[in-house]
């Protein structure tokens, strides 16, 4: 993992720091740049406090009830919209001309031409953090699902209950710190991501100025070569600004552990939280499905409509024409796509079980530091050290076939696979294995005939999560591939360039399908295999 | 013809107009042998479908005709294939790169010209290179006031026209003074993609075309000593047109796709586009209603061309000449033409066709938002490469950061 990122990086700093450092004069002189920076910091901080809050409150709301089936099968396609396509369909659904406006208009509104109101591209990027929640909350639940039965949840709840604990305060107290444990790096990862979008803060983000990643990304564009030194200096300010996030977000743990300790002493049944704490839940679950599923909705309409003018709430006419023209380039793409994605994920798969395996046999104890090796893909902003990555692959020859870039989509995957798996590996209870042991099975049978069965859950979500993260990689995808590799993604924002909605639908749709499938297999599979072994199934 | 004596034989290529039409002929069938069952790199903005569908036509065409096969890259900017060969370059990668034919011009150009990033001469070693009207057109050998110097081969002529809805507008302004009035008496009906974008820097020439005391020294770099006081009005006028504009110019429109969006969905009442033929194909396409007209502004307004260029180190450079070759073939161009396809104005000069070549032309429907070439009125040239950036950069500095 530090292979790429550190030959990648120096590639960046090398230029970011010739010439006196000049690129980062330019950088400082521009005068975007505070409002840029705390753009990203704050969208990023904001945008992950609220989702992962959310997230503990649908849990906590939700834990063991129907509901909870209910946005429990509900993930799988949430998850698996792409992140572009997720900015588009919400963009097309919030904009003064998007479908809501058209829905209500003129009737209700008494608008027969679009407002003029600045609700995209708000300069406080409210739309963007909104975005950033919706897309990021189903993938912090999807984590915490992963998790929740190692943490003896069920139990635990129980106990509490008896004790007249409401449910709320219950899971505060008894689950919150261990499952916050196990998502700590997710949300470490949330974090960085959010503050480093590029697509997302393309579509729904300020532009006057823009976030931080957005700007570096329109000066790498810039075809004065000598901007890309300046691009690669802001790069190199944007891991400084991510470095601050996390040491900011290290002491909102701190400060919420504190608090959560002081009040789990005076020990409030609090039951009644528990109404509006779950009337709260509804309304965020149903408010990000809604927007993802309405948005993408909207979109797929938009890929059979024929003319569709406001304030029409739907298309005056159908047609099949986009579909039709996408079809042939479709077979070729989806399968490249698919192609690398099993690549990339199954060697994730088996790289991340082996470390997590030797790991258990040899007793060792991940340091924070090896984790922070780990995860340094994630942490550290694409756009900062891919290109100085380009231009090794380039003088190794190794560049442009499928295989490099399933290589370079391996470092990416890897880390959310190794993330998503390691902590319902480690949480898996030991003494299973003592047992197993002492009636004289081998570390290699207890592995294959134990362990691995029993958390099939977990390696088939972290699988799903591998294929949905190599399905979503546009930068390394394309500055790999050279322009030859062509997966659903790099098509997709191409054509998203052009803004043309019909489009950008259909691929939208497309791109979701491959994942959808992964997540549907992965939260199928355990519920077949383990039909007749309740425990197995996790809450729910 | 082996690979590598054909190569020797093109860096000569300069050298050609002294040769006889025999010879010319002996030198391009040697390039055609070499280049059939190659495969063409072509590194093009895939962001319009319309485009994209004649890309593979055009594909077809190349390997019906001359055994080629043409493989569209598709981009969502140009620069990153100018990275990419920037990156070979880098790597010391001088043969086999990975782009073979780039959509290109402007700055893209500039910057590859002169990293020395591209192979060249060759545009004028083209057979078709003759038909090209290279007088009537100056901008197909001048490229924001670079000479092209045989180093990109154009293929498609574009003007800027402004669009506007007859159902909402009904006497469009004429003039870049007129326009600011009427944005001011129609608050948030009218806006410009945010500058660096091209689209966008375009429009604040054309504005410069119109408030400037003399346009002329847009054909020269911009020279320090007198740019504050000669952009001066350019700021004058956008500092009154702002308030007025969409969001009161809080927010902008990306590019020239999201412009036309805007205009679809009813959110503005006057767009532009840098192609005449764009409103046309777009209502045939459904996308924009059909009351949709195109107007000029009086005294012209900015074209230039779109050109393709072939990498120093392509590794497909036979199969890329024939390509840029075919792209300038009349049946080629009238398609480019036909409003249906692309609505792209061609760059060669139908005075010089055989009758049978100028009847495809003369037979095209130029669509119901379409102005004759007569209507389009004079072109103006592109400024200096230079005042785009500079003003890009000011624009930014004075707008691009909301307070």
């Amino acid at each position: 993992m530090l292979l790429p990122v550190a030959a990648g990086l120096a590639g960046t700093a090398l230029p970011a720091l010739r010439d006196g450092a000049a690129g980062l004069d330019m950088v400082l002189a521009w005068p975007g740049l505070p409002r840029a920076a705390a753009l990203s910091l704050v969208t990023g901080l904001t945008s992950t406090l609220l989702a992962l809050g959310l997230t503990v409150l649908i849990l906590a709301a939700f834990a063991g009830t129907p509901a909870f089936a209910r946005i429990r099968r509900s993930l799988a396609p949430l998850l698996s919209v792409p992140h572009a396509a997720a900015a588009l369909g919400l963009a097309f659904l919030i904009a003064p001309s998007g479908w809501i406006a058209r829905i209500l208009s003129p009737e209700l509104t008494g608008w027969d031409r679009p407002p003029d109101l600045l609700i995209l591209n708000d300069p406080w990027g409210l739309s963007l953090t909104l975005g950033l929640i919706a897309k990021e909350l189903p993938f912090l639940l999807l984590m915490a699902l992963a998790a929740l039965p190692q943490v003896d949840a069920d139990r635990r709840l129980t106990t509490a209950a008896t004790l007249g604990y409401g449910r709320i305060a219950a899971f505060a107290f008894t689950l919150l710190p261990d499952l916050y444990r196990q998502l700590r790096l997710p949300t470490y990862a949330v974090l960085a991501y959010g503050m480093t979008t590029v697509d997302m803060a393309m579509i729904l983000g300020p532009t006057l100025p823009p976030t931080l990643s957005t700007q570096i990304t329109l000066w790498m564009g810039d075809p004065s070569l000598a901007m890309r030194d300046t691009a690669a200096a802001a790069a190199l300010l944007q891991l400084l600004l991510a470095i601050l996030a996390i040491s900011l977000w290290r002491i909102m743990e701190i400060a919420a552990k504190w608090a959560l300790v002081a009040t789990a002493f005076r020990a409030p049944r609090a039951t009644r939280l528990d109404r509006p704490a779950a009337l709260m839940a509804r309304i965020a679950s149903l408010a990000v499905a809604g927007s993802l599923t309405f948005g993408l909705a909207g979109l797929a309409l938009w890929s059979v409509a024929g003319p569709w003018q406001f304030p029409d709430a739907l298309p005056r006419a159908f047609t099949l024409q986009t579909w039709a023209t996408a079809a042939p380039a479709l077979a070729d793409t989806a399968l490249t796509t698919l192609a690398i994605a099993a690549l990339a994920t199954l060697a994730a798969l088996a790289l991340a079980l082996a470390c997590l395996e030797a790991e258990a046999r040899l007793h060792l104890r991940p340091t924070s530091r090896a984790m922070v090796l780990l995860y340094l893909p994630l942490l550290v902003p694409q756009i900062a050290f891919l290109p100085g990555l380009q231009g090794l692959a380039l003088s190794l020859g190794l560049d442009s076939s499928l295989a490099a870039v399933a290589a370079i989509h391996l470092v990416f995957v890897l880390p959310y696979v190794f993330l998503s798996l390691s902590g319902p590996f480690r949480a898996w209870d030991g003494r299973i294995a003592t047992a197993a042991a002492t009636l004289g099975a081998s570390q290699a049978r207890i592995f294959w005939r134990l362990r691995l069965p029993m958390l099939a859950g977990p390696v088939l979500t972290a699988a799903a999560v591998g294929i949905a993260v190599s399905i979503g990689q546009y930068l390394p995808t394309l500055l790999i591939g050279g322009g030859r590799v062509e997966t659903l993604t790099t098509e997709a924002v191409a054509l998203s360039s052009g803004g043309n909605r019909r489009l950008i639908g259909a691929y939208a749709v497309l791109q979701l399908l491959i994942p959808a499938l992964a997540f549907t297999a992965a939260l199928a599979l355990p519920l077949i295999l383990w039909r007749n072994r309740r425990l197995m199934r996790g809450l729910g | 013809m082996h690979r590598r004596t054909a190569l020797r034989l093109l860096a000569t290529l300069p050298a050609f107009a002294g040769f006889s039409t025999k010879a010319l002929a002996a030198e391009w069938d040697g390039i055609l042998s070499e280049a059939k069952g190659q495969t063409v790199y072509w590194h093009a903005w895939g962001g319009d479908p319309k485009i994209n569908d004649f890309i593979t036509w055009i594909g077809d065409k190349a390997q019906e005709r001359y055994g080629v096969s043409l493989e569209h890259v598709k981009l969502a900017a140009t620069s990153d294939a100018v990275a990419r060969v920037l990156a070979e370059q880098q790597a010391g990668q001088t043969e086999g790169g990975a782009v073979d034919l780039i959509w290109i011009n402007g700055e893209n150009f500039a910057a590859m010209k002169a990293q020395g990033l591209l192979y060249g001469p060759f545009a004028e070693a083209l057979p078709n290179w003759p038909l090209v009207d290279v007088a009537g057109k100056p901008a197909t050998v001048t490229d924001f006031t670079l000479p092209t110097e045989g180093f990109e081969s154009p293929w498609a002529m574009a003007q800027l026209v402004f669009e506007y809805d007859t159902a909402r507008v009904q006497n469009p302004p004429q003039t870049i003074d007129s326009l600011l009035e009427w944005a001011i008496e129609n608050p948030g009906r009218f806006t410009y993609p945010q500058p660096p974008d091209y689209l966008g820097t375009t429009f604040l020439k054309q504005v410069l075309y119109g408030v400037m005391a003399d346009p002329s020294v847009l054909q020269s770099p911009v020279d320090d000593a007198g740019y504050e006081a000669q952009v001066a009005p350019l700021w004058a006028y956008l500092d009154r047109l702002h308030p007025a504009l969409w969001r009161q110019a809080q927010a902008f429109p990306q590019n020239e796709p999201a412009l036309g969006q805007l205009l679809a969905d009813g959110e503005i009442d006057i767009s532009f586009a840098f192609n005449p033929g764009r409103a046309s194909a777009e209502i045939a396409a459904g996308t924009l209603p059909n009351s949709v007209r195109t107007f000029v502004l009086q005294g012209g307004t900015i074209g230039n061309a779109s050109f393709v260029a072939i990498p120093f180190n392509a590794a497909h450079r036979a199969g890329a000449m024939v390509m840029a070759n075919l792209l300038l073939d009349p049946e080629v161009q009238a398609r480019a033409q036909d409003p249906a396809i692309l609505g792209f104005q061609t760059v060669l000069d139908l005075a010089a066709l055989t009758p049978e070549d100028r009847a495809r032309f003369d037979a095209l429907e130029l669509g119901i938002a379409t102005l004759s070439p007569a209507d389009l009125g004079p072109v103006l040239l592109e400024p200096h490469a230079s005042w785009m950036t500079r003003i890009a950069q000011d624009w930014t500095a004075r707008y691009g950061v909301a307070q």
